[in-house]
């Protein structure tokens, strides 16, 4: 894996100052969402070979929850944004499209690699 | 052609260039019984006992590489029975048991030694887990011992034992534990499937699952369509692949794991050793080299290599379980990919697709499990129904909330 991730807000860091969380695409469901909504997103994976957009902390430095684009096959680090401005992208793609949940191509703020 | 003492003495004669081929190199049939997706332990194990105990022969193993080139070649290889719950442990148990007669089984030489498996424990609360955790064992029929510091003192004496963080209390000792030569153990249940009918096809990828009807009908492979009645997916870190093809999601997810081996030393460690103050694990091959590992790099990978912070965290457990090994050299370090699932328990279930049967979610203990998981896989294949020892495992019980969560982590994956 890259040794550097370039952090929205702090710049270029080491890796090891952040925390990985997981795949960044499932979607909450709404509290009163129905209970196969709530078993797929707690409990199936779609398990990424190939380009995976993770939720990481930068938990050695601003804090702040990020999408890190990252090669699950060759761990290339493709690209970092503000995990804030992520769902504000998605949401807003999700809204043009007229659809709720799974966005097929939300769009991004690339963090320079 | 049976391997024994006298084979080798009368293959010495001739300069040893008389052996057969351990298995044929078959070309694909149009059409089988059980196709076996995945050449690894657990898919060659279950086509030996397809073979063994159900008669079923015109079985094809499929396998995109060479065969054991997964994670059955890549653990650290220790074989044990000390899980928790009831879910788990009569499977482990049994498993166990089929590894004691695995080699006359087989007639072959998979070095099982039982030299023994220790947990170590470093406070009363863990050792109250560890005494519980005794005693769920031996109700299950397994052996189990809690040892106190100076009885693991005796067994272990090159421990630190003063660890100012983590001293050691004792440890719980399962003597029938210890480990087996892992490339053995598939080329073993290789020869012994191929021997009985099994065609075993190396170098065949499968690319596609092909229904009709809802019904598996057969798999595209990069050798082509070959059919069959009943499909078996045995695949490990790329079970979420596979299913895939068949339009499924898992509740799996595919980590990386490390594992180490060290230059050679004299006999020091005699017992397999598991470190409680952190996710460590160490023992000694014939060979001399130490074989160790720790916890997994913690992100989904599918690599078959880590990364160095990772590195780092198992060598200073190492040093801080054993520190006479802080001078000695690793000599090799390598990854696989884990087929973690949502509460470390595997899966051993048929699938909403008719025909189509899974055999997944092994996390990091899947080496173990290598006997009892194709004695039930090859149980429900043959069958259709699901056999006693895994009737736990299904693939739903995270839907009906029936997980068998030996550590309390719940849902996420990379904690178990």
């Amino acid at each position: 894996m890259a040794s550097l991730i370039t952090c929205p807000h702090c710049g270029i860091r080491p890796k090891e100052e952040f925390s990985i969380r997981g795949d960044a695409r499932p979607v909450r469901p709404a509290p009163e969402a129905k209970f196969a909504a709530w078993d797929a997103y707690v409990h199936s994976r779609d398990n990424v070979r190939g380009v995976m957009e993770e939720h990481w902390q930068h938990v050695g430095g601003c804090r702040r929850w990020l999408v890190v684009e990252r090669n699950t096959l060759t761990h290339d680090v493709h690209g970092v944004t503000d995990a804030a401005d992520y769902t504000r992208a998605r949401a807003a793609s999700a809204s043009r499209a007229g659809t709720k949940g799974r966005v097929a191509n939300a769009t991004k703020r690339r963090g320079n690699i | 052609m049976k391997y024994s003492a006298y084979s080798i003495f009368r293959q010495a004669l001739s300069g040893n260039r008389n052996w057969d081929r351990a298995w044929r190199e078959p070309e694909p049939k149009s059409h089988y019984d059980v196709i076996i997706v995945g050449g690894g332990g657990h898919g060659l194990a279950t086509a030996h006992y397809l073979a063994k105990n159900h008669g079923i022969t015109n079985v094809a193993v499929l396998e995109k590489g060479y065969l054991g080139s997964g994670n059955v070649g890549r653990n650290t290889t220790i074989v044990r029975a000390n899980y928790l719950l009831e879910g788990n442990e009569p499977f482990y148990s049994q498993s166990l048991k089929l590894w004691e007669g695995l080699e006359q089984e087989l007639n072959f030489n998979a070095m099982m030694s039982q030299r023994g498996v220790i947990n170590l424990y470093h406070s009363d609360g863990q050792r109250d887990a560890y005494a519980r955790r005794g005693n769920a064992m031996r109700l299950a029929g397994e052996d189990a011992e809690l040892l106190g510091r100076e009885e693991v003192r005796e067994m272990l004496p090159y421990l630190d034992y003063d660890n100012a963080r983590f001293p050691i209390h004792g440890g719980l000792l399962q003597r029938r534990g210890g480990t087996a030569r892992h490339d053995g153990v598939a080329w073993g249940y290789a020869r012994s499937a191929d021997s009985r009918g099994v065609d075993l096809i190396q170098n065949c990828e499968v690319t596609g699952i092909r229904r009709e009807g809802g019904r598996a009908v057969g798999v595209e492979t990069s050798r082509g369509f070959i059919g069959c009645n009943r499909l078996g997916l045995a695949a490990a870190g790329n079970s979420g692949r596979v299913a895939q093809m068949a339009g499924m999601r898992l509740p799996v997810e595919s980590q990386v794991l490390q594992a180490f081996v060290s230059e050679g030393l004299k006999p020091f460690i005699d017992q397999v050793v598991t470190f409680g103050a952190a996710l460590f694990y160490l023992s000694q091959s014939d060979k001399g080299g130490l074989v160790f590992g720790g916890s997994l790099d913690m992100y989904n990978s599918y690599a078959q290599r880590g990364n160095l912070a990772t590195v780092e965290s198992v060598m200073e457990a190492a040093c801080a379980m054993v520190p006479a090994v802080s001078r000695v050299k690793v000599l090799r370090a390598w990854g696989g990919v884990m087929d973690m699932s949502m509460d470390g328990s595997p899966i051993i279930d048929k699938t909403p697709v008719d025909g189509l049967y899974l055999n997944c979610g092994w996390c990091y203990g899947g080496f173990k499990a290598t006997p009892a998981s194709g004695w039930c896989f090859a149980h429900l294949l043959a069958t259709g129904e699901t056999h006693e020892l895994a009737r736990a495992f299904r693939l739903d019980r995270f839907t009906r909330g029936t997980q068998i969560d030996e550590t309390g982590h719940g849902a996420q994956a990379n904690l178990h």
